[in-house]
C-alpha cells in the first residue's frame, strides 16, 4: 500500500470521521468548542470558493453570498417570523440569481484573470454598500441580532447549546468534502482544468466553457450562501464588515490558498490554520494592543504567499511525493 | 424635488473628487500596465502617506508645504519597499497570489495602523473659506487639490512621453521583453514605475488630507473605486483611467446628494458592473 | 570580432547546440542557416544573453560575455533586430526609435542617429508621429532595423528576418539588410531562406542538429551539392 497523498489525506478523514462525533462529549471546553464550529463552518465556505478558484476563477466578491445568505434568514425571520428552513432556500435563491447575473456576462464575454477577480470584488462591494445605505431594515454598520426564539428551537434554528452546532459543522463539512471530491472525480475534471490553464485549448476540444463557469459559480455562491446561514444562526448576530465585502472575501480566499486549493484537505487545513491563528493572536495579545493580531496575521499571510506559493498542504503533498520518488523511479533526475 | 443649485454644486464637487481618484487610478494603472501586477494595498499605501502628512503638520509643526513634500517621499519609500520585498520574489506567481500577497499587505497595514494609531479619526485643519461662485460653494481645500491633481498628470503625462525611462515604461507595457534588447533593465523600470507609483499615492495623499480625515480604514473607503475605475477605463489604459473618474465620481456626488452616500457607490458600482458586460476591455477599448 | 568557442547550450534537461565554434570578424555578414530545430535561435539566444550557455566561451571584443543578462550585452554593442519586429505598436515612429536609442551612451547622439535612420529609411521620416502598429509590414521592417542602429552598435544580429513574410517582402528585406552592409556594419544574420541569405553574406556557417556541420565562403557553401539539394533546392 502506497501512502500517496490521495490516500493519507482519505485515511486522516476516516480516522477523524471515527471519533468527531465523540469529542463533544468528551468535556471539550465550550471556547474550543467554538473555535471547532468555526472551522467546520469557514472551511465549507472555502470549499465552496475552491470548487471556482481551482478552475482559474478567482472571485474576490465572495462577501457577496456570504452576505446574502446571512441577512436574508436574518431579515425573513426577524420581521415576518419565517423560518430560517425556508428562509435559507429564499437565500440560496437569491444567491444563484445574483451568481447568475455575474457570471453569464463574464463566461460570455470572456471577461476572466484580473478583470474577473475585480468586478466580483466589486460585487462584493455592492452587497456590503446596499446593506449599510438600507440602514432601517439591516442595522447599516451597526449590524443586527436575530431576535431569539426561546430556547433550542428547531423552527427558528437556534441551539445555545454549542453541541448541536459541532454536529450541524460537522455535516456542512463532510458535504462540502463530498462536493469537492465528486466535482474532483467527474468525468469533467481534465477538461476543466484545461479551462482553467487554457481557454482556447479546452474549447477546442470541444467543451462548453460558458456552461461549465456558469454551472460552477451558481454552485459555489449557492453553497456559500448556505454557510452564510449557517454562521448566522450559530452567532445570532450579522453585521456588513464580517459577512460581506472585501475584507471578509480575502478571508476565504487566503485560507483555501494558504491550505492549498488543488488538494481535498487544502481548505480545511488553511481554515483551521488561520482561525487557530487568529484566535491564538487574539489570546496572546487580548485588548491591550488593538491591531496587533491583525498586523502578525497580515504579515504571515504575506510570508506565507512569497514562500509556500503551493499551500501549506499543496507543499506537505508535494514533499511526501517528492520523497517517495526515489524509490519508485530512481532513473529520472 | 431636490433644488438644482444642490445638484449644480454636487456635479462640481465631482468634478474636484474625480481629479484626485485620477491620481489613484493613474498610479494603480501605471503599475498594472507595466508589472502585470494589481496593488490591492494601494489606497492603503495612500493612507499612511495621509497619516506622515498629518503627524508633521499638525504634531510636529511643519508647514502644510513641508509636510505634503514629507507625505510624497514617503509614497515613493514605500512604492519601492513594496516592490523590493513583495513583487519581485512572486513576480513569476500565478495572479491569484500576487493578489493575495498585497491583499496580505492591506490587512497588515490596516491593522498595524489601528494598533499604533487607533481608529480616531484625524484630520490635517486649514483654515480656508469657501469660495462662492454664482451662489454655489466650493471648498477652497477641494479647487487646491483639483487644479494641483491636474497639474501633477500634466506633470505624469510629460514624464511619460519626453523622458527615456518614462517612454520605456509605455513600452515595456506593450513588450514585456523586447525593452532588454533595447538595453534596458527591467528591473530598473519596475523599480522607477513602482517609485512613480508610490509618488501618485504620496500625492494623493497629501491631497486628501486637506478634505478628509484619515484613519485606518481609509483605504477599505478608497480602495474598491479606485480599481473599478482602473478597469472601467481598461486596465493599464491612461487615457481610460482618466476619463473614468470623472464619471465614476460625478454618479457618487450626485447620488449622495440624491440619496445617499451608500447609494452613490452603489450606483457607481452597479453601473461598473454593468459596462463590464457592455464593454468588457474598458470604455476605451477598441474592438477586435 | 564576435567569437563563441566549443559553446554547449540547451534548456533543462534538453541540449540544443553542441560545441559550436563560430566567429565573426569586423566588417564581416555572416550567415547562420539551417532546418527548423537545428539550434539556430538557441545560438541567438546565447548571444543576445536571453539564456545562459553551459559550457565553452563567448567572447565579444575581448569582453566575456557569456552569461551576462540581455541588456548588458546590447550594451556592449551588439544590437538586435528580433524575430518578429517586436515593435512598440503603440509607441509613435519616433518613439520606437529613442527605445533604440535607451543606451546612455546612445542618448547624446540622438540626433545625429536619427538623422542617419531617416536618411537611410525616408519612409520613417515621412511617417514619423505614426504609431507603428500603424505602419505596413515594410515600414514595420525598416523601422525594427532603424531601431536596431540607433543604439550605435558594432554588430548588429538579425533573428529570422524572413520569416512569415510574403516572398516579394523577402527580396525587399534583404535589400534592406544590404543597405545597412553598405553603411559598413557587421552582421550576423540567422535565417531559414538560405538561397537568398547566401547571396547576401560573405560566410556562412550551416547548423544541424545543435553541430556545425560546415562553414565557409557564401559562394563556395551554395556551390556544394550537399546544400544545394538539401536547402537551396535546384
Amino acid at each position: 500500500m502506497s501512502a500517496t497523498p490521495g490516500r493519507i489525506a482519505f485515511a486522516t478523514v476516516v480516522a477523524f470521521l471515527g471519533i468527531a462525533p465523540f469529542l463533544p462529549m468528551a468535556g471539550m471546553k465550550q471556547y474550543m468548542l467554538h473555535v471547532v464550529i468555526q472551522i467546520f463552518i469557514w472551511t465549507f465556505i472555502g470549499q465552496a470558493w475552491s470548487l471556482m478558484g481551482r478552475f482559474g476563477l478567482v472571485s474576490l466578491g465572495h462577501g457577496a453570498f456570504l452576505g446574502i445568505g446571512a441577512y436574508a434568514t436574518t431579515l425573513l425571520w426577524n420581521f415576518y417570523g419565517l423560518t430560517p428552513w425556508i428562509g435559507s432556500l429564499v437565500a440560496v435563491a437569491l444567491a444563484v440569481v445574483m451568481a447568475f447575473l455575474v457570471a453569464y456576462p463574464c463566461s460570455r464575454f470572456g471577461i476572466i484573470g484580473h478583470y474577473f477577480a475585480l468586478t466580483t470584488l466589486a460585487v462584493g462591494e455592492v452587497v456590503r454598500l446596499l446593506i449599510i445605505a438600507e440602514r432601517d431594515w439591516t442595522g447599516g454598520s451597526l449590524g443586527v441580532t436575530l431576535k431569539a426564539a426561546g430556547d433550542a428551537s428547531f423552527i427558528a434554528l437556534q441551539y445555545a447549546d454549542k453541541q448541536v452546532w459541532y454536529y450541524v459543522g460537522l455535516v456542512l463539512w463532510l458535504a462540502g468534502l463530498w462536493v469537492w471530491a465528486r466535482l474532483d472525480r467527474s468525468m469533467a475534471r481534465a477538461a476543466m482544468e484545461a479551462i482553467g490553464e487554457d481557454e482556447t485549448a479546452a474549447a477546442s476540444v470541444g467543451i462548453r466553457v460558458t456552461r461549465f463557469k456558469l454551472w460552477l459559480t451558481v454552485l459555489s455562491a449557492a453553497l456559500t450562501a448556505l454557510g452564510g446561514v449557517a454562521y448566522a444562526q450559530y452567532i445570532t448576530y450579522v453585521n456588513p464588515e464580517t459577512l460581506s465585502g472585501i475584507g471578509v472575501s480575502l478571508r476565504i480566499v487566503f485560507a483555501v490558498v494558504l491550505g492549498g486549493m488543488y488538494s481535498l484537505l487544502g481548505p480545511t487545513v488553511g481554515t483551521a490554520l488561520t482561525i487557530a491563528l487568529s484566535e491564538w493572536l487574539r489570546i496572546v495579545f487580548g485588548v491591550k494592543f488593538i491591531g496587533m493580531a491583525e498586523t502578525i496575521y497580515g504579515l504571515l499571510l504575506v510570508i506565507f504567499i512569497i514562500f509556500l506559493p503551493a499551500g501549506i498542504y499543496g507543499s506537505l503533498a508535494d514533499l511526501v511525493r517528492r520523497r517517495r520518488r526515489p524509490a519508485a523511479a530512481p532513473a529520472t533526475a | 424635488m431636490i433644488d438644482p443649485i444642490f445638484l449644480l454644486e454636487a456635479a462640481v464637487n465631482g468634478i474636484m473628487l474625480g481629479g484626485v481618484l485620477a491620481l489613484l487610478a493613474l498610479g494603480l494603472n501605471l503599475i498594472f500596465g507595466v508589472l502585470d501586477v494589481v496593488w490591492i494595498a494601494y489606497v492603503d499605501l495612500v493612507m499612511v502617506s495621509m497619516y506622515a502628512v498629518y503627524f508633521t503638520v499638525m504634531v510636529y509643526g511643519w508647514p502644510l508645504w513641508l509636510g505634503g513634500l514629507a507625505g510624497v517621499a514617503l509614497g515613493v519609500v514605500l512604492g519601492l519597499l513594496v516592490h523590493v520585498l513583495i513583487i519581485t520574489p512572486i513576480l513569476d506567481s500565478p495572479p491569484v497570489n500576487q493578489l493575495l500577497a498585497t491583499g496580505g499587505l492591506l490587512f497588515f497595514i490596516q491593522s498595524f495602523a489601528t494598533f499604533l494609531w487607533t481608529t480616531d479619526h484625524r484630520s490635517v485643519r486649514i483654515a480656508l473659506p469657501p469660495l462662492e461662485i454664482a451662489g454655489i460653494f466650493v471648498s477652497y481645500a477641494r479647487l487646491i487639490s483639483f487644479v494641483l491633481s491636474i497639474a501633477v498628470m500634466i506633470g505624469l503625462y510629460l514624464f511619460l512621453t519626453r523622458t527615456y525611462i518614462g517612454t520605456a515604461m509605455r513600452a515595456v507595457s506593450q513588450d514585456r521583453g523586447a525593452m532588454a534588447l533595447m538595453g534596458a533593465n527591467p528591473q530598473r523600470v519596475y523599480l522607477v514605475t513602482s517609485a512613480v507609483g508610490g509618488a501618485m499615492a504620496g500625492v494623493a495623499a497629501v491631497l486628501l488630507s486637506i478634505q478628509y480625515s484619515v484613519h485606518p480604514y481609509f483605504g477599505a473607503a478608497f480602495g474598491p473605486i479606485t480599481f473599478m475605475i482602473c478597469v472601467l477605463g481598461g486596465l493599464g489604459n491612461m487615457v481610460g483611467a482618466f476619463v473614468a473618474s470623472f464619471i465614476m465620481s460625478e454618479i457618487i456626488a450626485i447620488g449622495g446628494v440624491v440619496w445617499s452616500t451608500e447609494m452613490g457607490y452603489v450606483i457607481a458600482f452597479a453601473l461598473f458592473i454593468v459596462m463590464m458586460f457592455v464593454r468588457p476591455g474598458g470604455i476605451f477599448a477598441r474592438r477586435q | 570580432m564576435l567569437e563563441l568557442r566549443n559553446v554547449t547550450a540547451g534548456y533543462g534537461a534538453f541540449t540544443a547546440l553542441w560545441d559550436v565554434t563560430l566567429a565573426v570578424e569586423r566588417g564581416e555578414a555572416v550567415a547562420v542557416v539551417g532546418p527548423n530545430g537545428a539550434g539556430k535561435t538557441t545560438l541567438l539566444r546565447v548571444i543576445s544573453g536571453v539564456i545562459a550557455p553551459r559550457g565553452g566561451d563567448f567572447v565579444f571584443e575581448d569582453a566575456p560575455l557569456g552569461g551576462r543578462p540581455a541588456h548588458e550585452i546590447v550594451a556592449h554593442g551588439i544590437a538586435h533586430v528580433p524575430e518578429g519586429r517586436r515593435l512598440f505598436p503603440a509607441l509613435t515612429v519616433t518613439e520606437n526609435l529613442k527605445m533604440g536609442a535607451f543606451l546612455r551612451s546612445a542618448r547624446k547622439d540622438f540626433r545625429d542617429s536619427l538623422e542617419r535612420v531617416y536618411a537611410l529609411f525616408p519612409v520613417l521620416a515621412e511617417r514619423h508621429r505614426q504609431r507603428a502598429g500603424s505602419l505596413s509590414g515594410g515600414e514595420q521592417q525598416m523601422l525594427a532595423v532603424g531601431r536596431a542602429l540607433m543604439s550605435r552598435p558594432r554588430l548588429i544580429l538579425f533573428d529570422e528576418p524572413s520569416m512569415g513574410l510574403a516572398p516579394v517582402m523577402v527580396l525587399r528585406l534583404f535589400d534592406l539588410i544590404r543597405r545597412v552592409r553598405e553603411e559598413g556594419y557587421t552582421i550576423l544574420i540567422v535565417e531559414q531562406n538560405v538561397r537568398q541569405v547566401l547571396k547576401l553574406v560573405d560566410r556562412a556557417y550551416l547548423l544541424e542538429v545543435g553541430r556545425v556541420k560546415m562553414h565557409g565562403r557564401a559562394a563556395e557553401l551554395s556551390e556544394q551539392d550537399f546544400v544545394r539539394k538539401a536547402y537551396v533546392g535546384l
